[in-house]
């Protein structure tokens, strides 16, 4: 992978702590609370998990995606500690936020506790905080009704300096059909959050995901990348291998090289390309057998 | 509850209760009215002509199909000929608020009676 230019938002996530960018208001749970309670608490404050806590001390994590097993079995009855993790993975509050990037990475997690040195729960933290953490700090207010005041306006006016990118970098596992498509939803988030037309923002969507169904699909895994200036946003989709034999046929509709299984779930209908082609402004493709593929596109605002 | 089709604007509860369908996912949405409707097994092809606000249908059930329904923020998914929609669809589904329902009836009779509904393609 070539190295990119560090940009604004890349410099921020090594120098923002997670006390910056963490939610501080931990909503918790107590250990002998049942999963209907646990379904009350998720549904009122309208999060995805909590943080299972005993006498001051945080014992487990608790998630929705418990609750759905639960629920599957008809144990709406069972106490909170029968179902929770226990191994939760933390973070600490003075740790730099690049740390808990790495994290969401590694770990199909969708929040981590921050602890303070003395072991305290002082906070959680989730890939939203962080987009929102780091959008704070380029002078951009996050807040709903702000966002509001922002819809369908050029934003970056408001960005103070010209030179500021904001990134979305994802590493894409290879046949990973399970979490297709969640690269392509947050750089789609991001878009939204800063206000972008939803036109463009559907071009994008469209784009994004085809590029990462092209690596889940056909590479060994590789990195799919947004790049957001005032002019244009740029997406490319790079990885290590096995590279395209002919970009020719590649390119053409109805082509597709997927295995039948691949088939069978409807994707490989030779459609991906043609799909990226129509909503880009441009689009670039190389490859190389054995080196790997890189997809560049380019949507203007 | 309003069954009428003024304004051509039906809603997923309505579409629910005509077409006797199961709801899996996201109960809450009932009241949103769809746009229309799209009808394809090939995710591509429903990336590149399904719009906003459409109900989706179709026979594949992997959790793929809710980040298409996300992407492209379709009103629902029906996925039809009783096919079992896999663990991972429903709970990503909850999570990214999409509502899926189900059906033992065929994508063919699905369609024509969304259509006869008022629910139009495009």
């Amino acid at each position: 992978m070539e190295e990119k230019k560090v940009t604004k938002a890349q410099e921020l996530v090594y120098e923002l702590r997670i006390r910056d960018t963490m939610t501080k208001e931990v909503i918790t749970i107590k250990p002998d609370h049942t999963i209907k309670d646990l379904r009350n608490i998720l549904k009122e404050n309208r999060i995805s998990g909590v943080p299972v806590i005993d006498k001051e001390l945080m014992v487990g994590i608790i998630s929705i995606e418990d609750l759905i097993k639960a629920l599957a079995k008809n144990e709406m009855d069972a106490k909170v500690h029968e179902k929770m993790t226990k191994n939760v993975i933390i973070l600490y509050e003075d740790e730099p936020t690049i740390n808990a990037v790495k994290k969401f990475n590694k770990y199909d997690f969708g929040r981590f506790p921050i602890l303070n040195r003395e072991g305290k729960l002082v906070g959680i933290l989730t890939q939203k905080d962080i987009i929102r953490g780091l959008l704070r700090r380029i002078e951009l207010d996050y807040h709903a009704n702000e966002l509001q005041k922002y819809k369908n306006v050029d934003i970056f006016k408001d960005i103070v300096t010209e030179h500021t990118n904001i990134i979305v970098r994802r590493y894409v596992v290879g046949n990973d059909f399970i979490h297709g498509g969640e690269a392509a939803g947050e750089i789609k988030k991001s878009l939204v959050g800063l206000g972008i037309k939803p036109n463009i923002v559907r071009r994008v969507a469209v784009a994004a995901y085809e590029a990462e169904m092209n690596l889940i699909i056909h590479s060994d895994g590789g990195e799919l990348f947004a790049d957001i200036n005032q002019e244009r946003i740029k997406i490319e989709a790079n990885d290590n291998g096995p590279g395209i034999t002919d970009i020719e046929k590649a390119l053409t509709g109805g082509f597709s090289t997927a295995p039948d299984w691949v088939k069978e779930l409807g994707f490989g209908a030779g459609l991906g390309f043609i799909n990226i082609k129509n909503c880009a402004d441009e689009m670039n493709l190389e490859s190389e057998v054995g080196k790997g593929t890189k997809l560049k596109i380019i949507i203007n605002l | 509850m309003n069954h009428k089709l003024e304004g051509g604007s039906v809603t997923l509860r309505e579409i629910k209760y005509k077409l006797s369908l199961k709801i899996k996912t996201a109960k809450e949405h009932l009241n949103i009215e769809v746009t229309g409707g799209y009808s394809s097994d090939l995710l591509s092809d429903v990336m590149a002509n399904a719009k906003k606000g459409n109900i989706w249908i179709t026979v594949q059930s992997h959790p793929n199909i809710v980040a298409v329904a996300s992407l492209l923020e379709l009103s629902a998914v029906i996925v039809t000929g009783g096919k079992k929609i896999e663990k991972e669809t429903l709970s990503r589904a909850e999570r990214e608020d999409i509502t899926i329902f189900d059906t033992t009836d065929s994508t063919f009779n699905i369609v024509g009676k969304l259509y006869k509904m008022g629910v139009i393609g495009g």
